[in-house]
């Protein structure tokens, strides 16, 4: 049985999206060209091969399926959960849940538990853990174990590389000559990620690469899962944000005067807000709301979504004047321009005219703003998680993890690794859409070429 | 240059105006005046006397933006929308919901706010100009790309990494500034110490890159070529020439943030502890306080388009050429 979550549709749509933009810019010289220019730098190729990993991690994210629950001993029960397809393969990770911190590659407890040995003396030792390191059979073979596994994983990884390697020789050799340099950056990127995955899937069911939290959840597990809450805020906040930018833009610089007046009036308006004391107001308003109408929100993944979707809708009505605002400077100057007169003495109308004249004029803004604020809004939703007026508490999201490294921080000793999780995912995902937006906008800004 | 001011500040009006009631709607369309005094006389046991008597002290016991009961004119000014906004206009700002005078905590709240912002300002800018003037002073070298790409890598750090690496490392580590906390008077310097650190190290990436741009777009001009071919080196072209006319823009985009500094930064307060105007805002929304939410943030944007203004006017300042009408 498949559900699908509001949020889910944003990840969906974001899939979709990409490919309808790649479809259409096969066709249309003048976009295929910027295209071209991005997919011949390294750093386009390179990044963008992240980001598409990170696009296929969020969309397994997103498939919900029935699935038979998997009790710790390995066993199938009868009853059904709701699990996302990325659940089911990171299931080892899911469910093998120790008592509480654990350093990465640890096979004991990071804190000293009171226990009676067989003698029957209470002692204060370092508990071993359930999952992490159990199959050793005694403490001091990990270092050699942690090495013939990740060596083994890189040989596997390598393998399977060298295997899509052949078969895409094999079926679409044409490409190879055409683009060489561009396919050999892409095939070299993907190298790093297969080793890189196949090696943590070979250590992942044995040990808790990035330890455990003090629930005692696998700290990768929960990184991996915040990608998709990244993912839509991106998403979801640009579907809500691009209407009314485009929408208002062109209006205010095509009409011009009354029109105008009152959309200058809008952005203006909204701009002077600070933008956070908007969204805690909303985000406020919405827990009174969910408190006084519970029975709208049946379970606490609904509740969960709901804010989700609350919280992109009400960044995209922030962050909406920035593009606006290019758009009418960028409007009226077109429409002025010699072909829009000519077109409109030829009688075309005011609707043909935005449309196919002026439209297609402006969307080199369009795609730079789109790709630009995406890392911007990534980073947004941490300091928001963070100071409470972000994702909900039960999201799996990176500024949650943040927020709760800040107690983790302050203990003795301190706990690291869930900061550091944090750090490394959202890092590489930023870092790759800058750079992406970076190569992105050289190749579609007409004042570069 | 007079007329245009007078009608840029009539302009401020209506957008006042305008903000003030999404202000209100946002705070007041699921949250009723009851909400707030329970939640203003501690949630549990309060009688409805006790709110009524809460709401009729504070003027709450109006209807919201419609009075039914009153004729003419008085249908909207009898309102608590009407009553609790005029005294903005002339900034009186009135009385906090728990009875503290918001003119008098914003005036003391200000100085520490301040005195985070201002610094980081001018050293950040400093900063900024230093690193883009030396990546461009390296054009095409190897030292160029590793610097464009140590920018790029330093925008995609979250703030809050920056704010908990400098507490951990600088205060906790190291045990050189104190992690957070604020006092007022001389002590009040190793406690901005760090906080302005971590303000100029967290927008050194985008600084330099948008200050590289400017230059970079400055230098393709052509008197620059010019004075290129009569023999200029690279370092009289770069300090006499191309820095001088940047200023222009450097200058103008500085003006206006200024007006803002005021009321500091939320996220930077609320971490280091510092009694700001941020922090204000941030215990004031999670108490529901709406009397300060309101003052802020009329404040807030009262101060942006005076800083729009002030951009307006310092180009005619700088650059002759600008004339507004």
């Amino acid at each position: 049985m498949l559900t699908l979550l509001w949020t889910d549709m944003a990840v969906f749509a974001l899939v979709i999206g990409g490919a309808f933009v790649a479809w259409h810019s096969r066709k249309k010289e003048h976009l295929r060209r910027p295209w071209l220019k991005v997919f011949n730098s390294s750093v386009g190729v390179i990044s963008l091969t992240v980001l598409l990993l990170f696009l296929l991690i969020g969309a397994l994210d997103s498939i919900r399926v029935q699935h038979y629950k998997t009790l710790p001993n390995g066993e199938t029960s009868e009853h059904t959960e709701t699990l996302t397809v990325l659940d089911i393969m990171l299931t080892p990770l899911r469910i093998q849940v120790e008592k509480t911190y654990s350093k990465p590659f640890a096979h004991q407890a990071y804190a000293k538990e009171m226990s009676i040995d067989s003698v029957g003396v209470t002692r204060w030792v370092y508990p071993p853990l359930v999952y992490g390191g159990a199959h050793l059979n005694k403490p001091s073979d990990k270092q050699r174990d942690v090495i013939t596994k990740t060596l083994r994983g890189l040989g596997f990884g390598f393998l399977a590389w060298f295997a899509l390697i052949l078969i895409f020789k094999l079926f679409c050799n044409g490409l190879f000559r055409a683009n060489s340099n561009s396919i050999k950056n892409f095939f070299l990127t993907l190298l790093v990620i297969i080793c890189l995955v196949a090696v943590l899937a070979t250590l992942g069911p044995y040990y808790h690469i990035l330890g455990t939290d003090k629930v005692g959840e696998d700290v990768l597990y929960q990184a991996i899962k915040s990608i998709r809450t990244g993912l839509v805020i991106g998403a979801l906040t640009t579907i809500v944000m691009l209407p009314i930018a485009i929408i208002l833009g062109l209006m205010a610089g095509f009409f011009r005067g009354w029109v105008d007046d009152v959309i200058q009036y809008l952005y203006t308006t909204l701009s002077s807000i600070p933008g956070v004391l908007l969204i805690a107001a909303a985000i406020l308003m919405a827990q009174v709301y969910m408190a006084n109408n519970p029975e709208l929100f049946t379970s606490v993944e609904d509740r969960a979504d709901m804010r989700l979707l609350l919280l992109c809708l009400i960044l995209g009505i922030t962050s909406w004047t920035g593009l606006c605002r290019l758009l009418r400077a960028e409007t009226l100057k077109i429409r002025e321009m010699d072909y829009v007169v000519a077109a409109r003495a030829l009688g075309v109308g005011r609707f043909q005219l935005l449309k196919r004249h002026v439209l297609p004029n402006v969307m080199h803004l369009v795609m730079i703003t789109i790709v630009l604020d995406f890392s911007g809004l990534v980073l947004a939703e941490a300091v928001l998680s963070y100071i409470n007026i972000g994702v909900d508490p039960s999201t799996y999201s990176w500024g949650n993890m943040i927020n709760t490294s800040r107690l983790e921080m302050a203990r003795e000793p301190i706990v690291w690794w869930s900061l550091t999780a944090a750090f490394i995912f959202m890092f590489t995902l930023v870092l790759a859409a800058n750079l992406f937006a970076d190569v992105v906008r050289d190749a579609f800004d007409p004042r570069s070429n | 240059m007079i007329n245009y001011i007078i009608r840029r500040l009539l302009y401020v009006l209506p957008v006042l105006i305008g903000v003030n009631v999404l202000t209100f709607v946002l705070f007041f369309v699921v949250n009723t005046p009851d909400d707030m005094a329970r939640m203003q006389l501690g949630d549990k046991h309060v009688t409805q006397e006790a709110v009524d008597n809460w709401k009729q002290q504070r003027g709450y016991d109006l209807p919201l933006l419609w009075n039914k009961h009153e004729e003419g004119l008085q249908q909207l000014s009898k309102t608590i929308f009407f009553e609790k906004s005029v005294g903005l206009f002339v900034f009186d700002l009135g009385v906090s919901d728990n009875g503290r005078d918001i003119v008098a905590d914003i005036s003391e709240r200000m100085w520490p706010s301040l005195a985070i912002a201002i610094p980081s300002l001018i050293l950040g800018v400093l900063v900024n100009i230093t690193f883009a003037l030396l990546v461009i002073f390296y054009r095409g070298s190897i030292l160029e790309f590793g610097g464009l790409f140590l920018c790029i890598a330093l925008m995609s750090i979250s703030g809050l990494f920056y704010i908990i690496a400098g507490q951990y490392f600088v205060g906790k580590l190291l045990a050189l500034t104190p992690i957070s906390g604020y006092a007022p008077g001389v002590d009040a310097f190793k406690f901005i110490l760090l906080p302005v650190l971590v303000g100029v190290v967290g927008g050194l990436g985008s600084g330099v890159r948008w200050y590289r741009t400017l230059f970079l777009e400055e230098a393709a001009k052509d008197y620059v070529r010019t004075a290129k071919a009569k023999g200029l080196s690279d370092i009289q072209l770069l300090f006499k020439h191309v820095l001088k006319n940047a200023m222009i823009p450097i200058l103008t985009g500085i003006v206006v943030i200024l007006p803002l500094l005021f009321m500091g930064s939320l996220i930077t307060e609320s971490f280091f502890g510092i009694p700001g105007l941020g922090s204000y805002t941030i215990d004031a929304i999670s108490s529901q306080d709406f009397a300060i939410v309101r003052s802020m943030v009329f404040l807030g944007s009262f101060l942006y388009i005076i800083g729009l203004l002030m951009t307006d006017i310092s180009y005619t300042l700088v650059d002759p050429r600008v004339r507004l009408d």
